[in-house]
């Protein structure tokens, strides 16, 4: 029977991970969105008919920065623990994860408060704070939607669910927080420090 | 040897011992199912259910510029009937039924069990599935608060400052914002779907070099979803913020820019052609090698053309803006690359040309309709060339030349080689054949159709006349044009007529197809027709891009010359 | 019935290539550059197309499934390099030089020098129809605008200098030159220069809204002794005919003088167009309606019946009003 091509081969055969890849996907789609959020952010700078302006307003937000930032380290740090079967090690790494988001969260919610309150910015002002609270929002709402994901890893965590076979699940999931953070770099860097 | 899988005489005995499902039940495994085929079936019929209703707006369209000064429809009404028109076929006819082949055929095709996601594909399905529903609810959705109107009809790019709340009140924009920014969420699940299967889920011996070429084009139309789809649904929210927020986005009273509008949605919009046209393309790689009896002529050149077309369709947006006054240079380099994607494009016509050269040409109706599709994708890029070139562009933009180049491109081209798939892979999806005396009978009344509407409709364009029109003066000399463009709906309802009554009559009573009726290479075919729920009884290994000529062919396997 | 008649009484003139749009009849210098170019990129095309559609065609005959084959597959072929380059090269090289006649035209046209007598006209688009301001003249007509005719040996084109008022259009006139889109929040400019008097056809270009169709365009390319003697004419303030002094003190009661100037007068609204010189004008409607006593005042009684749509609100005027204000405006000349 001619069965030439259809045999087992001599390698072994494997492919990258399926999550992985997904995640990957997702991050390049994101992207694609926030691009044009920072595009919109660039064009408009200076073009404000009215208003406040980004450098009687803004405040370089250091701490909730660091916050952030350090909450990829953490995360990082939890996926680690849990490839090592670490459960506790990594509920706790989850844990300040999820704390360091909620100061960044936090921070950001004082510095709306004072921009609408006491200056007088709002979506509708002007350009600025068109520009300012629809970019910074959407990378807020991507903060959030990590953090309850990191919440329920958490949750599962304290239950005793997750063990080492879920360690790939969590480097997923730790991926799409680096990205959150590298668009928090990307935001930081042309809201605060090139457009002020 | 003990370990290789004969590829015939696989049955599926499961279903014959189970009792007839009640309606209820087959209704419930329908909207639940995960499983990429039927999935895959969902979006086709979805698909040709709005391409009958879009159908039926052009065919209103038609009517009321057959002839000057026509009272079929009032303006209101016919600006909301090309709006819906072109937004129903590009995002609940084109890109669905697209999807919904490319759901269904590549995990076979890749020797796979399903897509890597199935709960994500269903999900996909639905929340596109819901934006279409939504966006033709706006018929019924109430006159908002000022009485202004219920579907969208602001055109289906909708240039700002017309989408603003001053001048369109009421809520018939935001069905058109909405509809559409929940499609693209459903576009982006898939696209992520198939970009995982085809990298994480090819059977063994299967590198990307010998995948099908229909997966490679899928591979690209994929990243170029990821990248221009996001654009869109930014551009879709900054709207939404505008009209309900207050925000100034494109509010140019305050500053704000038209012009960044235009940038965003074409971003997408390009690319999104692109979408649509590389799948299709994709069939043609399939099916015209399988009826010339001979291997695609140049594999790696035409993967390596699909990137370039992928990459350069990110760099050409601003050929729709050629008007809008951004100035010699950008006219310039816009000018050139996208007078340079045709070089790649025009790769492709030359490696179906030679795959066709030195064949032994079957010409079945899926054949008909390839190389009705040769041709008119040749003359759809060669008017394209003429766009290009933008002081031409000055002219024949915003003019019936170019809704007739794009929808040579998108009937002449696209729906051509649906049709084509339609009649490939339906003995698959069903286990019979369509009746080919029919198909005949819908190609050739097509053929007509589409010629009559598209050939003719590039003259009122050099004449003048502007697109998004309800009527025109008797003195401009287009009137004998438009009544011809608008005889050739006739031909083209009539085909569809016979296409959809050759569907549902073959379902049932055609001839019974077997696994492999075309006598094809790729793995679909090597299992029963319909496949299986699992598709394969044992996942195969390839040996080569054409695994089952190698077994037809085991003197001469293609794993000798790859 | 009659629209049928009317229509088949126009095949014959519609078969007529001079139809007054067409792009390939150029009549001036922008359109005349565009439609050099066309020639050329056409040429290349039609070669194009005969070429590749010829070998298609001979392909699928000579290649055809014949019953006499022997059953066989044929041979297959995979690839070959050098055919590959050559088909990617040659229209590499098609395509530079395309694009190098394509560059000449885009300069030429958009960085022309602008001569010292070019005519300045302010183009400002609105829904649904066209304002035009002739700022050294102290004009401002609507819909029909009036330029002199250029002569090549000392050229007198009018530079346009467009923006709109509430959404994209675009101003196109074929015969003269490609369109220019007009843009809120931005200006664009863009010239025309007639070589002969006439008047020459056009319309909105761009999606505007409900009446989109009926921004119609007409510009009067005229002799230089004609052109100032308009000039002239639209310099003067309103025409004050006693004889029909009741419809002026109607139309200056009513809300008409919200939205219409008529210079001389209290009326100065912007809304809508001018109507210093309304009765010069061959058209009402922007383009759409003769300009007739009949037709202005069912135009004036109930605009959105003739141009369904329209932004101008009917004024419900009583009759004796209505008669007394399109006798006056009739006198605006």
């Amino acid at each position: 029977m001619a069965t030439a091509s259809i045999t087992h081969p001599e390698q072994s055969w494997e492919l990258p991970s399926r999550g992985l890849v997904g995640m990957i996907c997702l991050i390049v789609a994101e992207s694609a969105v926030f691009i044009i959020f920072v595009v919109a952010y660039i064009f408009y700078l200076g073009k404000s008919t009215s208003g406040p302006m980004p450098r009687d307003v803004l405040e370089m937000p250091v701490a909730g920065t660091l916050c952030l930032l350090s909450s990829s380290l953490t995360v990082y740090l939890a996926a680690e623990a849990l490839q090592k079967s670490r459960v506790r090690l990594c509920s706790l790494w989850l844990a300040a994860t999820i704390l360091l988001a909620c100061v960044f969260l936090a921070s950001t919610a004082r510095e709306w408060y004072q921009l609408i309150y006491q200056d007088g910015l709002t979506i509708r002002t002007n350009l600025f704070g068109t520009t300012f609270y629809s970019l910074v929002g959407l990378h807020a709402s991507h903060v959030i939607a990590g953090l309850v994901m990191l919440l329920l890893a958490l949750v599962f965590a304290l239950f005793g669910r997750i063990g080492d076979a879920h360690a790939e699940r969590l480097e997923i999931l730790s991926l799409y927080w680096h990205f959150v953070d590298a668009v928090w770099v990307v935001v930081f860097t042309v809201v605060y420090v090139l457009g002020r | 040897m003990a370990d290789s899988i004969p590829l015939t005489g696989i049955e599926d005995l499961t279903a014959a011992s189970k009792p007839r499902p009640l309606t209820l039940e087959i209704l419930h495994a329908w909207v639940t199912t995960v499983d990429h085929k039927k999935i895959g079936l969902l979006y086709i019929g979805y698909a040709l259910a709005f391409l009958v209703i879009a159908g039926l707006e052009a065919v209103i369209i038609r009517v009321q510029l057959a002839v000057p000064l026509n009272g079929v429809v009032s303006p209101q009404v016919f600006n909301r009937l090309f709006t819906m028109h072109g937004t129903t076929m590009v995002f609940f006819v084109g890109m669905p039924i697209l999807f919904g082949f490319g759901n269904y055929l590549i995990p076979l095709m890749l020797g796979a069990r399903d897509m890597a996601f199935p709960r994500l594909n269903a999900f996909s399905f639905w929340i596109s599935a819901f934006g279409g529903l939504l966006l033709y609810f706006s018929f019924l959705g109430g006159d908002g608060l000022y009485g202004a109107g219920t579907a969208p009809d602001v055109g289906w790019f909708a240039y700002a400052p017309l989408t603003a709340k001053v001048f369109s009140p009421g809520h018939s924009t935001d069905y058109w914002t909405l509809g559409i920014l929940l499609s693209g969420v459903g576009t982006i699940g898939t696209a992520l779907n198939i970009v995982t299967t085809t990298i994480c889920m090819r059977c063994p011996g299967m590198t990307l070099n010998r995948m099908p070429l229909l997966v490679w084009l899928y591979l690209v139309t994929c990243f170029l979803v990821f990248v221009a789809v996001g654009p869109l649904t930014a551009a879709q929210i900054m709207l939404l913020i505008d009209r309900y927020l207050g925000a100034h986005f494109f509010d140019t009273q305050a500053g704000g820019s038209a012009v960044l509008w235009m940038h965003f949605f074409w971003i997408f919009g390009h690319p999104e052609v692109y979408i649509l046209v590389l799948p299709a393309f994709g069939f043609a790689n399939e099916i015209i090698p399988v009826f010339s009896r001979k291997a695609i002529f140049g594999y790696p050149a035409m993967v390596a053309a699909t990137v370039a077309i992928g990459f350069i369709s990110l760099g050409v947006w601003a050929h729709h803006m050629f008007t809008v006054g951004l100035g010699p240079g950008a006219n310039a380099f816009f000018t050139l690359s996208t007078m340079v994607i045709a070089v790649p494009t025009g790769i492709k016509i030359f490696n179906w040309i030679a795959t066709l050269w030195g064949g032994k040409i079957r010409f079945t109706v899926a054949m008909l309709f390839c190389v009705a599709f040769l041709f008119q994708f040749l003359i759809a890029g060669l008017t394209g060339i003429m766009l290009s070139a933008s002081p031409f562009d000055w002219q024949l933009s915003g003019s019936y030349f170019v809704v007739a180049h794009f929808h040579y491109v998108l009937v002449g081209a696209i729906l051509f080689t649906i049709f084509a798939a339609f009649y490939y892979w339906f003995p698959k999806m069903s286990g019979r054949l369509l009746n080919e005396t029919l198909g005949k009978w819908h190609f050739w009344l097509f053929l007509i159709g589409f010629h009559l509407t598209f050939d003719f409709m590039h003259i009122p364009g050099v004449l003048g006349m502007p697109r998004r029109i309800y009527t025109y003066e008797f003195d401009r000399g287009w009137a004998v044009w438009n009544l011809i463009v608008s005889s050739g709906v006739v031909f083209q309802v009539l085909a569809i007529g016979c296409f959809v009554f050759n569907l549902v009559r073959s379902y049932s009573r055609g001839d019974p197809a077997g696994p492999d009726p075309w006598d094809a290479w790729t793995l679909e075919w090597s299992t029963a027709s319909p496949p299986p729920v699992y598709n394969f009884a044992a996942l195969p290994t390839v040996g080569s891009r054409r695994p089952l000529w190698d077994l037809k062919h085991p003197e001469d396997p293609d794993s000798n010359y790859e | 019935m009659r629209e049928l008649i009317d229509m088949i009484l126009l095949i014959p003139p519609s078969l007529n290539l001079a139809v007054p749009t067409d792009i390939f009849s150029p009549k001036g210098t922008p359109a005349h550059l565009i439609f050099g170019l066309s020639i050329f990129v056409l040429a290349i095309t039609a070669a194009i197309f005969l070429a590749t559609a010829g070998l298609l065609l001979y392909v699928l005959v000579r290649f055809r499934h014949r019953a006499t084959d022997p059953d066989r597959e044929p041979a297959q072929i995979y690839g070959s390099n050098q055919i590959e380059l050559a088909w990617t090269v040659i229209p590499i090289l098609i395509v530079l030089i395309l694009f190098l006649t394509a560059a000449r035209v885009i300069f030429n046209t958009q960085e022309a020098a602008k001569p010292a007598d070019a005519l300045d006209v302010v183009v400002i688009g609105h829904q649904f129809w066209w304002e035009f301001r002739y700022p050294k003249l102290g004009i401002v007509t609507a819909n029909e605008l009036h330029v002199p005719v250029s002569d090549p040996s000392h050229p007198t084109p009018t530079y346009l200098q467009m923006s709109s008022a509430d959404t994209d259009h675009s101003f196109w006139v074929p015969r003269l030159a490609g369109k220019t889109d007009v843009i809120p929040n931005r200006v664009n400019v863009m010239w025309i220069d007639p070589e002969a008097p006439g008047i020459y056809l056009g319309q909105c270009a761009q999606y505007c809204g409900t009446q989109h169709a009926k921004m119609l365009l007409r510009v009067y390319g005229q002799s230089p002794h004609d052109f100032d003697a308009w000039v002239a004419q639209q310099q003067r303030p309103a025409a004050q005919d006693p004889s029909v002094a009741e419809g002026q003190a109607a139309f200056l009661r009513t809300a008409c003088v919200n939205c219409h100037t008529i210079r001389g007068t209290v009326a100065i609204g912007r809304f809508g167009p001018d109507l210093t010189h309304m009765a010069s004008r061959d058209t009402i409607a922007s383009g759409a309606i003769r300009n007739t006593p009949g037709n202005l005042k069912q135009w004036i009684d109930d605009p959105d019946r003739m141009k369904q749509g329209c932004l101008m609100p009917s004024m419900h005027l009583d009759d004796r009003d209505l008669t007394a204000i399109t006798a006056y405006l009739v006198t605006l000349y």
